[in-house]
């Protein structure tokens, strides 16, 4: 059973481990009402009543604005909890020690969780923009569809980097309440769920610390509602930051394995 | 496989050391695991088994010392797509079913069993379709044997298998090892309960205080610990009663004394000879801890009453 068994260990048995793994998650976690209610239903209940029922317009300037900032609002759930809460929760119950000393390629595990928030990702966006075209005027075009779905999936990345440092720090108990912390407040500083334009100045020069709300100029700025800068600098901004999580994730990780 | 010769020896432990902070929890251990052998790690709760097989895991890096799994590191695919482990503290959760994490687990592997047939070694083909989260203690448990064997492995790390399970389930379970030793795996495990080292193992490692007391088979292992136990009140210093013929192990709890001796006639007597006001006593059979501190050789213990 050993040296012909090696070999014959192909690259795509490695493929089909990735995406095993990766369905193995979604479906996990779609099974999972704790998980799977809020992050469908906040968004959509969300942007239900502050995107349509009290903005309503002819126009559907408002609901399209929107369309941009709950969806970013939206797509950041399953990345931060996915990967903050599910991993924090699989350290502390010895499942990822069981996946270590287990054949499976380590980023596999992050390849599933990651795929897990973008499906997410998109089904939120699916909901919304439905809601957004059948009860609220909103008419973009296909390249801007395209390009909004794209940048909202892509977008989940910089919160799943988050979601992983947190995770592979924070203990399983707390982790909620620290993902908590993060999202709700960061969501309402960024002008996800009040536009930013209302609010006093240096919060507003706040904002800008922040990246979801880099992401969200990035959503505003293709729907035609950004109307300021470049997206190349808030994409430059969400690169860094992913890149500072990713540093801060891999010395949480060199931590758990010196232990 | 690589070209050195592992019919003898197929995991080893040089020197191996970890210390956490003050504590050493593995001290200096040396050991080799012989390919075919059902071997037992038997030792109290925190002797420092479970950290022994996590160093020889690479869960944990060792503070001196080194381990070799198929004379490779421990991190190596290779390595690790011919092992299968049970590991004590893990504790599986969600909404899966119990046939979806088996395959997700045997998919790991080059050559896996099929998911029939681990659910069957197990014995869990009644639950196969349950989420994990609706099983019970002992359900778990199976469930983590599952996922150790699903992958076919050469070398078969169980550590605490039988904790928490019922007494037929763990008779169960030790069946099903011996199954997989006579198909050729050397199977590791780790506990805390002379019988399982006695049913299961072709030799016994004993671990207290992260050093290795005493290796030998179920046989010789079970005359050493087969001790009795001696416990009265006297006025008879233990550093004389540690020079008696025949006493192992003496400690004092509270006013009593506490001595352990493989034959307690002759010491009762020799007792009863020297201190005339010698009360209280009473001799029994000496727990598997006792034992173990008798056969580190270390004399003198303190306890709490």
């Amino acid at each position: 059973m050993n040296t012909a068994t090696l070999n014959t260990w192909r690259r795509r048995d490695t493929l089909a481990v990735y995406l095993r793994e990766a369905a193995f998650q979604f479906w996990t976690v779609l099974r999972t009402p704790g998980f799977a209610l809020p992050t469908l239903l906040f968004p959509t209940i969300f942007y239900l009543f502050f995107g349509l029922l009290f903005g309503h317009d002819k126009d559907g300037n408002v609901a399209t604005y929107m369309l941009a900032t709950y969806g970013t609002f939206g797509i950041m759930a399953p990345a931060l909890f996915g990967f903050g809460v599910g991993i924090a929760m699989e350290r502390e119950h010895g499942i990822l020690a069981l996946k270590r000393v287990s054949p499976m390629p380590p980023m596999a595990y992050l390849f599933a969780k990651a795929m897990m928030a973008m499906l997410f990702a998109l089904v939120i966006l699916t909901l919304l923009s439905a809601l957004g075209v059948l009860f609220g005027h909103v008419r973009l075009t296909g390249g801007q569809w395209f390009t909004l779905y794209l940048t909202l999936i892509l977008g989940t990345l910089p919160f799943c980097a988050l979601g992983l440092a947190i995770g592979l720090r924070a203990g399983g108990q707390s982790s909620p309440a620290i993902i908590n912390l993060i999202y709700l407040p960061m969501s309402i500083l960024s002008g996800l769920w009040v536009p930013l334009h209302l609010f006093p100045h240096w919060l507003q020069a706040f904002a800008q610390a922040l990246p979801a709300y880099h992401l969200s100029r990035i959503a505003l700025g293709i729907v035609h509602m950004s109307g300021d800068s470049h997206p190349l600098v808030h994409l430059i901004y969400l690169a860094g930051f992913t890149g500072v999580c990713l540093f801060a994730a891999l010395r949480g990780w060199r931590r758990i394995q010196d232990r | 496989m690589p070209a050195q010769d592992f019919s003898h020896s197929i995991a080893r432990l040089s020197n191996l050391t970890k210390r956490y902070g003050g504590v050493t929890a593995v001290d200096d251990i040396n050991l080799d695991i012989r390919r075919g052998e059902i071997l037992a790690l038997l030792g109290p709760n925190g002797a420092g088994k479970t950290t022994s097989v996590n160093l020889l895991l690479g869960l944990a890096q060792p503070s001196a010392g080194k381990t070799e799994l198929f004379g490779q590191s421990p991190h190596s695919v290779e390595v690790r797509r011919r092992i299968g482990v049970m590991l004590q503290d893990a504790r599986l959760a969600g909404q899966a079913r119990v046939r979806e994490v088996i395959a997700l687990y045997a998919g790991y592997y080059p050559e896996p069993m099929s998911v029939r047939e681990t659910l069957e070694l197990a014995g869990i083909e009644d639950i196969a379709e349950r989420p994990v989260n609706k099983l019970s203690g002992g359900q778990k448990q199976r469930l983590m044997f599952a996922l150790a064997v699903c992958g076919n492995p050469e070398l078969l790390f169980l550590d605490e298998p039988t904790a928490g399970l019922d007494v037929e389930a763990r008779r169960a379970l030790w069946e099903t090892v011996r199954t997989l030793a006579e198909d050729g795996r050397t199977i590791v495990l780790t506990t805390h309960y002379l019988e399982e080292a006695d049913a299961l193992a072709d030799r016994i490692v004993v671990i207290t205080r992260g050093r290795i007391a005493a290796t030998g088979s179920p046989a010789e292992i079970k005359r050493s610990v087969a001790q009795r136990r001696i416990r009265c009140v006297t006025r008879i210093p233990v550093p004389q009663l540690e020079t008696l013929p025949g006493v192992s192990a003496v400690a004092r709890i509270g006013e009593q004394v506490e001595i352990v001796s493989a034959r307690p006639e002759p010491v009762v007597y020799k007792l009863l000879q020297m201190d005339s006001t010698l009360h209280d006593l009473e001799v029994g059979g000496a727990r598997l801890e006792e034992a173990f501190i008798a056969l580190t050789g270390n004399h003198t213990t303190e306890k709490a009453a």
